[in-house]
């Protein structure tokens, strides 16, 4: 009972840790720009599908894919916001969510158009599939790669934010745009830098997770639900809130799936209004 | 916005100034009677639908206030409607009074927990409850049908005379009646001062509680003012098709009725009206072809309409109207009471 137990925790860390990489780019951008992103979700999707597509057609090895899924979606995250988004900063939630829904509407059906609405497979190479003896507790390989990837990732943020130069800048640009902007930090263009960062991260997710979260055009909005609780309940523009809350949000999912399937999704949805009722703002989040 | 609104101005002046939409809601049945008897059914649907966007201008356009769970509320009407008929209950107009009552009922429940919290936080605890509701009703089988939704609903006849037929023209009538009558009472709530005051909490909430309005009692009651209509809306949905889906429920509605009252214009009596039109007509046309056209068409659309038309059709038409007669903006401004320039949602 306690090894299955063990079990579980750990593959709900493991789905934590994609959780955590694809909401942290938006629970950024959103404690920085206010800009609600609802189309975030579809930059994951896009990530897992320039994976699926390098791996099927061109052959390409599946960590190869990772980074360019990274660099692809960060890239055209970069002409996105440049084109679309920053034309929203000044309007109201509303507008934002009208937008980036349709924005996910139009990438859903331009998905399904040319790959059709089933699931993507993924082949991993050998030495990420079986098992592997941990403490005596057998886990699956690919959740252990997937566990370590997220903590190397969350180091690397924190680390980023706290300790680089361009970090203090994010963190002034989230506290007070105004007075960043009177010190001469271009916040615009820190915003849209740390904007592609947080999309690569979501495709880098996305192109992760297509095993475990599955691959299809309806993962935009499939998931974008669990994306949100993680960013609203970790706290707006909070690393570390949104990793307790991605692994919270995991952890809950993967137990209530194995050990109490009837209840579904009660819990995590009511867990979190609870967490939301006693914290408006988050678990580590800041009051604005 | 001074007190210049309908109770202390002469009765002459009151079928002046509503004349217009009076012919304008005569007309309407009146045309679709006479010219698409066989659109009765996707008519019936506007009008539903129509009310529902209605009940979340309430809340979003006129109160400034966020949700993604508004489906829960004509969810639960539908619901309650629809169990009552199953179970022998089935006078339609008692109907929609217990459903309006039960999502009233809801709706003052949670009020308590929405209006703690603002906005991402308050998104998303509308969402939770959304969500938990939904997930209630689909694991309740016994009690709901869970997704194979509701079924074997027993409607009688509306006021024991007429009949629901077959082709949908007592269920437009009806449905008709209902949002006309809705339609009257929230001009009539949106015109008082309780509706200037929704207004002025969604432009400045610190002034309004500086000059003394009970903040949190106002938006309380505009929630629950909104459930309720939400909850006839669903009840007319229900009675009208004699079956609940468990999508009456679903976040995906939530987002649907959203985007309708944006398409339409929020802060706009007409707004949710126009655009669940819109947003029905344009689903029945282009699901035909292909549902790939439809979702990137509606995707398109609303991308359009925030970077280009931000006031929706209704912002359209009026930016042409005052493009087109200048003169006449002193008369019309005043016909149309609180046209709000900016949109709702500026908390």
């Amino acid at each position: 009972m306690l090894a299955i137990l063990l079990t579980v925790l750990f593959d709900g860390l493991a789905y934590g840790m994609l959780l955590f990489l694809i909401s942290i780019g938006l629970s950024v951008t959103m404690g920085m720009m206010g800009f609600v992103n609802l189309a975030h979700g579809a930059f994951a999707m896009f990530g897992g599908y320039v994976a699926t597509t390098l791996m099927q057609r061109a052959g390409v090895p599946f960590l190869v894919t990772l980074p360019v899924a990274f660099a692809v979606v960060a890239l055209a995250s970069i002409v996105v916001e440049r084109l679309l988004y920053q034309r929203l900063y000044r309007r109201g939630p509303l507008d934002q969510v009208l937008f980036t829904v349709g924005l996910t509407f139009m990438s859903v059906a331009g998905i399904t158009w040319f790959y059709g609405p089933s699931q993507q497979p993924v082949v991993l190479p050998a030495f990420l599939q079986g098992q592997v003896n941990l403490l005596g507790l057998e886990v699956g390989i690919f959740r252990l790669f997937l566990v370590a990837v997220g903590l190397l990732v969350a180091a690397a943020v924190v680390l980023g934010v706290e300790r680089t130069r361009f970090g203090a800048k994010i963190r002034a640009a989230v506290d007070n745009p105004v007075m960043a902007t009177g010190l001469g930090i271009n916040v615009g263009g820190v915003f849209a830098l740390t904007f592609a960062i947080g999309s690569g991260l979501a495709g880098l997710g996305g192109a992760l997770g297509i095993q475990i979260l599955g691959l299809t055009p309806a993962f935009p909005l499939k998931y974008l639900v669990l994306f949100l609780i993680v960013v609203s309940v970790g706290g707006l523009g909070s690393v570390g809130g949104a990793l307790l809350a991605a692994c919270v949000v995991g952890v809950i999912d993967m137990m209530t799936k194995y050990f109490l399937p009837e209840i579904g999704s009660f819990i995590i949805y009511a867990v979190m209004v609870a967490l939301l009722m006693w914290r408006p703002h988050g678990l580590l989040g800041k009051k604005s | 916005m001074t007190p210049s609104c309908p109770p202390s101005t002469a009765e002459a002046g009151w079928l002046r100034r509503r004349g217009g939409e009076i012919a304008l809601w005569l007309a309407v049945p009146l045309a679709v009677a006479l010219f698409l008897p066989e659109y009765y059914l996707l008519a019936t649907h506007v009008a539903a639908l129509g009310l529902f966007a209605l009940s979340l201008d309430l809340l979003v356009g006129y109160a400034g206030l966020l949700s993604l769970g508004h489906a829960m509320f004509f969810g639960i009407g539908a619901y309650t409607a629809g169990l009552l008929a199953v179970h022998g209950w089935g006078e339609p107009i008692s109907g929609l009074l217990i459903a309006a009552l039960v999502a009233g009922l809801l709706g003052l429940i949670t009020s308590f927990a929405v209006l703690r919290v603002q906005h991402l936080a308050q998104l998303m605890v509308t969402l939770g409850f959304g969500l938990l509701v939904f997930e209630a009703a689909n694991r309740a089988r016994w009690l709901t049908g869970g997704d194979d939704g509701l079924q074997g609903m027993v409607v009688s006849p509306v006021l024991g005379m007429f009949e629901f037929d077959l082709f949908g023209q007592t269920a437009f009538f009806y449905t008709f009646v209902v949002l006309a009558l809705c339609f009257i009472v929230a001009t009539r709530i949106i015109d008082s001062p309780f509706g200037l005051t929704l207004e002025g909490l969604r432009e400045n909430p610190k002034r309004m509680a500086a000059i003394g309005t009970p903040t949190a009692a106002r938006l309380r009651q505009a929630y629950v003012f909104a459930a309720i209509f939400a909850g006839i809306a669903g009840a007319l949905m229900a009675q009208t098709s004699q079956f609940v889906a468990l999508e009456t429920l679903s976040f995906g509605l939530s987002a649907e009725v959203l985007i309708m009252l944006l398409l339409g214009g929020a802060g706009h009596r007409y707004g949710g009206l126009v655009g669940a039109a819109v947003f029905v007509i344009a689903r029945d046309l282009l699901s035909d072809l292909n549902p790939q056209y439809w979702q990137f068409g509606v995707g398109g659309v609303m991308v359009l309409v925030v970077l280009f038309a931000p006031g929706g059709v209704l912002g359209i038409l009026r930016s042409l109207r005052q493009r087109l007669m200048p003169v006449a903006r002193t008369s019309t401004t005043k016909a149309v009471p609180a046209t709000p320039a900016t949109k709702g949602g500026t908390a």
